[in-house]
Formats: C-alpha cells, structure tokens, sequence
C-alpha cells in the first residue's frame, strides 16, 4: 500500500500500476470498436443490396422506444461519471448511489429491449432462416398492414438481433461488473488515490453508450 | 517515464459533466426533429442523423471517457480502432462500387 494505492509486486510505482492498467482497457476498447464496427459495415453492405428489403424490415421498429433507451442509455453514461467523480473527490457513499442508479437505468433499458424482442416473436419475426413469413403476413393481413413481398427478410433481422443483440449482452455484462464495483466500493477498496477498477468499468459503459449512439439511428431511424 | 513524475489524476468538475448531459440530450432530440423533417431533407437525412451521432460520440468520448485527459498514447491506441475500421470500409466500398452488375455475361 502507497498511499491507499495497492501497488502490484511487479509494477515499479502505482504510477506504472495505472497507466498499464488503462493502456489495457484502451486496448480492449479497440477490439470493442472492431467487432462492431464489422457489423456496421456488413449492414452497409446489404443494406445497399437490398434496399426494398431493409426499408420492410426497419417498418417494424417502433423509434419511440429507441429514443426512449438512447435518453436512458445517456442519463445511465452520466451516472456513470458522476460515480466515477465522487470516488474522485473521497466521497464513496454518493458513488455507490450514482453507480447504483447506472444499474437501474441499464435495467430499464434491458426491460424496453425485452418487450421490443417479445413483441417480435410473437409475430414470428426471427433472424436468418427461423424467420417465420407466412406467420408474419397473416398477422399483417389481420392487421390490415401491407404484406411483405421479399423473402429475405429474415436478414434484416439477422443483422437486428446481432447488433441490439450484441449491445445487450454488454449492456449486462456493464451492469454486472458496474454491481462488482459497487460491492468492493462499499468494502472500502476505493479512494480519491484508487479507483482504477471502476475507471476502467466507467470506459466500458461509456462505449455501450457510445455503439448505442450509431446504432440508433443506423436501426430506427435511417433503416 | 521517471519514477518521480507523478500523473496527476484530471478531475472534471461537476458542471462540466452536467453541461455534457444536457448537450447529449439536447442533440437526441435534434436526431429525432430532423428525423421528422427526412421528407424535406430527404437525400441527406442518413447524413444528418450520422453527422450529430458524431458529434454525440466525441462529447461521450471526450469528456465521459476521459480521452481528453488522456496520455497521447493511449489516444493513438484507441484511434487505430477507428482507423483499421475505414480500412475495412475503404476495401469494401472499393469492392462493392467497382463490381459489374450481376447481369453482365463478362
């Protein structure tokens, strides 16, 4: 312990500590923006392929609901940082409150994703191949909806489950490692001198706010 | 670096992180006020939307990220992220547009 910084046996100072520790989740933050930005670039691809195909498909989002995640998704980023200030300043009881309001607004956009999802299903509405057409136009014909005239459509939704898809799985992967910083902030591992692990979650979260950002407009908006 | 050379830690006031906020939702609903006037901005309007989403990201990763107060070395990290996706887009528009349509018998 210097200072209230535990200092690794193989780092030279906490100084060396921390810069290794954030080149790490940089670094980490590069394979994030990859492997994303992989997807968007497919999308691209297909979308100008198909273009009749991804305007059917993106009928189906309701961009209420998106705009209603990106303002959570945003307040959630703002949280964050403020847990992230108040661990700054020594202050760890209101960092546990922020850090705990972030779950909650992660939660609320979790809930918002699983009423999209299940609305979907239950009209057949699948990726790839398990997308059911013939349930789906049924349902768009009670409706009195126009029918949907490509049979590809089921790679819109490929690319709409992987993506969202994707983006929720780190949506809870944040809140549970964002619950782990709150567990050892409350422990008292944190200080204004040491707070590495929950800078580190903070970048993490930012970025899931930072994909979400594109891919709010690239889904229910431009389609 | 020297062992004596202390990184001292950027702490951003409150305020600033509250201005960031109230800029983020301000332009969330510009996206969705533009989105309402696509017929009027019909052509340009994926543009729009993309364009305000960048200058979302750079707030996020400016100011919540921290990537302002950043060593350059850990920008230059990120921004290979980011530069390694437009070489992907680079070779794959170069793909896409120089193809000949799928009729062509060449």
């Amino acid at each position: 312990m210097i200072n209230g910084v535990p200092v690794q046996e193989h780092y030279r100072s906490a100084d060396h500590q921390l810069v290794s520790a954030k080149e790490g989740i940089w670094l980490f933050m590069v394979t994030e923006i990859m492997m994303f930005g992989g997807l968007f670039v497919g999308y691209f691809i297909y979308h100008q392929q198909y273009p009749e195909m991804f305007a059917e498909g993106a009928r189906f989002l309701n961009w209420q609901l998106g705009f209603v995640n990106t303002l959570v998704l945003i307040f959630s980023s703002f949280t964050m940082a403020l847990g992230i200030y108040y661990c700054q300043i020594n202050q760890t009881r209101k960092a546990v409150w922020a850090l705990a309001l972030t779950i909650l607004c992660g939660a609320i956009f979790m809930v918002i994703k699983y009423f999209e999802y299940t609305h979907k299903f239950h009209m057949g509405i699948f990726p790839g191949n398990m997308l059911n057409l013939t349930q789906l136009n049924e349902h768009l014909k009670a409706a009195g909806e126009p029918l949907i005239l490509s049979n590809n459509l089921g790679m819109y939704f490929g690319f709409y489950f992987c993506m969202s898809g994707l983006h929720g799985i780190h949506v809870i992967l944040g809140m549970a490692l964002i619950g782990w910083s709150i567990w050892r902030t409350t422990r008292g591992d944190f200080n204004g001198n040491y707070y590495t692990f929950v800078e580190g979650v903070g970048i993490f979260w930012h970025i899931i706010d930072l994909i979400w950002i594109f891919l709010f407009p690239l889904l229910y908006l431009v389609g | 670096m020297g062992n004596d050379t202390h990184t001292e830690h950027h702490i951003t006031p409150l305020s600033t992180y509250l201005k960031i906020a109230g800029a983020l939702f301000v332009l969330t609903f510009l996206t969705v006020g533009m989105h309402a006037l696509r017929n009027y901005t019909s052509p340009f309007s994926p543009l729009i939307a993309f364009s305000i989403a960048g200058v979302k990201a750079y707030l996020v990763m400016a100011y919540f990220m921290h990537l302002k107060y950043e060593t350059p070395l850990n920008k230059i990290i990120f921004a290979t992220g980011f530069l390694f996706l437009l070489v992907l887009v680079f070779f794959c528009v170069l793909d896409i547009y120089t193809r000949l349509a799928t009729s062509s018998v060449l």
